[in-house]
């Protein structure tokens, strides 16, 4: 479980995040969602340890980031898996090495041992085929699910992902949806998403929180945020006719 | 105050790359393939304009010997004074700025805008020493492609010696023994390793602290270009005033 205590983040005058608190629960798929701007990916950043912050604290199943050593903090960061919005595998490995990449700078385990690891992943998120491929010869679903497997090879306690399904199509980004909340149910991983995508909300959301302007408007489930008041969310996620629609359905069944 | 924030970021940039080191096993792997990219990679270009411009440096210094007092064999002398002296460790260091210079900050540039090493500091690898200690520790054989650059320059320069009749062979190879001084080519070497220094991390820094998307890669390769060069420019005249005079 991930516990954030009044967060504050500047960046010289400009106040990103003006207190945030908050918690992520394991095993379930919590979402951070927001317009452009709202400093979503700021506290993401904040979550990762990228950036450091002002105010408030960050605690991963009690331990303070910030109190940690750096040998601490260094072992934390082990247990931490990210799929960035843009996958960022490495261009110059092959897909196969891109995947064993955390096993070799964290783990002693013999070649022969990564080598399953990675067959296991890989296998895992249906990219048994590809261990040869370059980043480069892969498409933009395949990336993001190599990116999901190196993610997750060094079996993870926590699982950040950036706008996972941005650039992919329709059918592609539900089978990443999917594929993220199975493995947060399978290995029991607190999974935080920031996400613009309302299908990705009212899918897998089992918790959600709303950022605005640098501020947490609103939290609660993919079944909260359809009887929510709360103008902002409204707004926001009901902006196209189709989610209106959606939403109409659901109240009046 | 740019420039101040800067120099002070690239020397903390410096102090950086040392912490935290990458496991050996990895490291071993890193350092070979800059090996390959950064010294390699850069042997055929570095023998190529070494042998020619080696060659010009005789033909110039011999159409300027117009006394016959003066004898042939100076054409060699002043063949290796240039090479040893200036040409293959500075010459070359500029052109090594432009070609390993630019790779260095455009590849460290694009892992920047593809968020490449915001993943290697997401697993707590410094990502510095990751990146930039492998190419510090590849060009410490930079020394290497000098020494070719400079047998190839006084190669070159008698055999244009030979081509256009300018001087013996004899007479141009006396040259280049003549008042042979060793300290020269400690003179040169240390040079070349400071160099090697600013070659691996000037670069560096210009990719690794740039900002934006593919346009700013090539303007951060070209300011790598730019500010490589100067401190090699101003670094050469400091090693000289300290080490010859």
């Amino acid at each position: 479980m991930i516990e954030v205590k009044d967060l504050h983040k500047s960046f010289g005058e400009n106040h990103i995040l003006k207190g945030i608190t908050t918690t992520f629960e394991a095993g379930k798929t919590n979402l951070i969602i927001g317009q452009s701007g709202s400093g979503k990916t700021v506290f993401l950043k904040c979550l990762l340890g990228l950036f450091d912050y002002e105010q408030g604290s960050i605690s991963y199943d009690g331990n303070i980031f910030a109190q940690l050593s750096e040998s601490e903090k260094r072992n934390m960061r082990a247990d931490i898996g990210m799929v960035f919005q843009g996958s960022a595998l490495f261009d110059s490995m092959t897909i196969a090495e891109n995947v064993m990449f955390p096993l070799r700078m964290f783990t002693n385990l013999s070649k022969s041992e990564m080598q399953d690891r990675v067959d296991f992943v890989l296998n895992r998120v249906n990219l048994s085929d590809a261990h040869n491929k370059m980043p480069s010869e892969a498409s933009g679903g395949m990336q993001k699910r190599v990116a999901i497997a190196r993610a997750i090879v060094n079996k993870p306690k926590y699982l950040f992902c950036d706008e996972p399904n941005s650039g992919l199509d329709p059918r592609t980004a539900i089978v990443i949806d999917n594929l993220i909340k199975e493995i947060t149910e399978e290995y029991n991983i607190t999974t935080v998403i920031n996400s613009h995508d309302m299908n990705s909300v009212m899918e897998i959301g089992e918790k959600i929180v709303f950022l605005q302007l640098g501020l947490k408007e609103w939290e609660g489930t993919r079944h909260d945020i359809f009887k929510t008041d709360n103008e902002a969310v409204t707004n926001f996620v009901y902006s196209s006719n189709l989610f209106k629609k959606v939403r109409k359905m659901y109240l009046t069944e | 105050m740019q420039y101040l924030y800067n120099f002070g970021a690239y020397f903390l940039m410096v102090i950086k790359m040392f912490r935290k080191p990458t496991k050996w096993s990895v490291m071993k792997k890193l350092i070979l393939k800059d090996i390959d990219d950064l010294i390699i990679g850069s042997i055929g270009i570095v023998s190529f304009i070494a042998f020619f411009v080696g060659g010009v440096i005789t033909i110039q210094t011999a159409l300027n010997i117009d006394s016959p007092l003066i004898p042939k064999s100076l054409v060699g002398f002043a063949t290796r004074q240039s090479i040893v002296l200036e040409f293959a460790p500075t010459f070359i260091s500029i052109i090594m700025a432009g070609k390993v210079g630019s790779f260095i900050t455009s590849s460290i540039g694009t892992m920047r805008v593809t968020e490449q090493i915001d993943a290697l500091e997401t697993m707590g690898i410094n990502s510095l020493n990751y990146l930039v200690f492998p190419k510090v520790i590849a060009l410490t054989l930079y020394p290497f492609v000098i020494s070719i650059a400079m047998f190839l320059g006084i190669f070159g320069g008698l055999t244009a010696c030979i081509l256009g009749g300018y001087a013996t062979s004899e007479d141009f190879i006396t040259g280049v023994q003549l008042d042979f001084i060793p300290f020269h080519i400690i003179y040169a070497f240390l040079k070349t390793f400071v160099f090697a220094f600013i070659l691996a991390t000037v670069p560096s820094f210009y990719g690794y602290y740039m900002k934006g998307g593919a346009l700013e890669v090539g303007q951060a390769s070209t300011s790598s270009f730019v500010w490589t060069s100067v401190a090699i420019i101003l670094l050469n005249y400091i090693l000289t005033q300290l080490l010859l005079s």
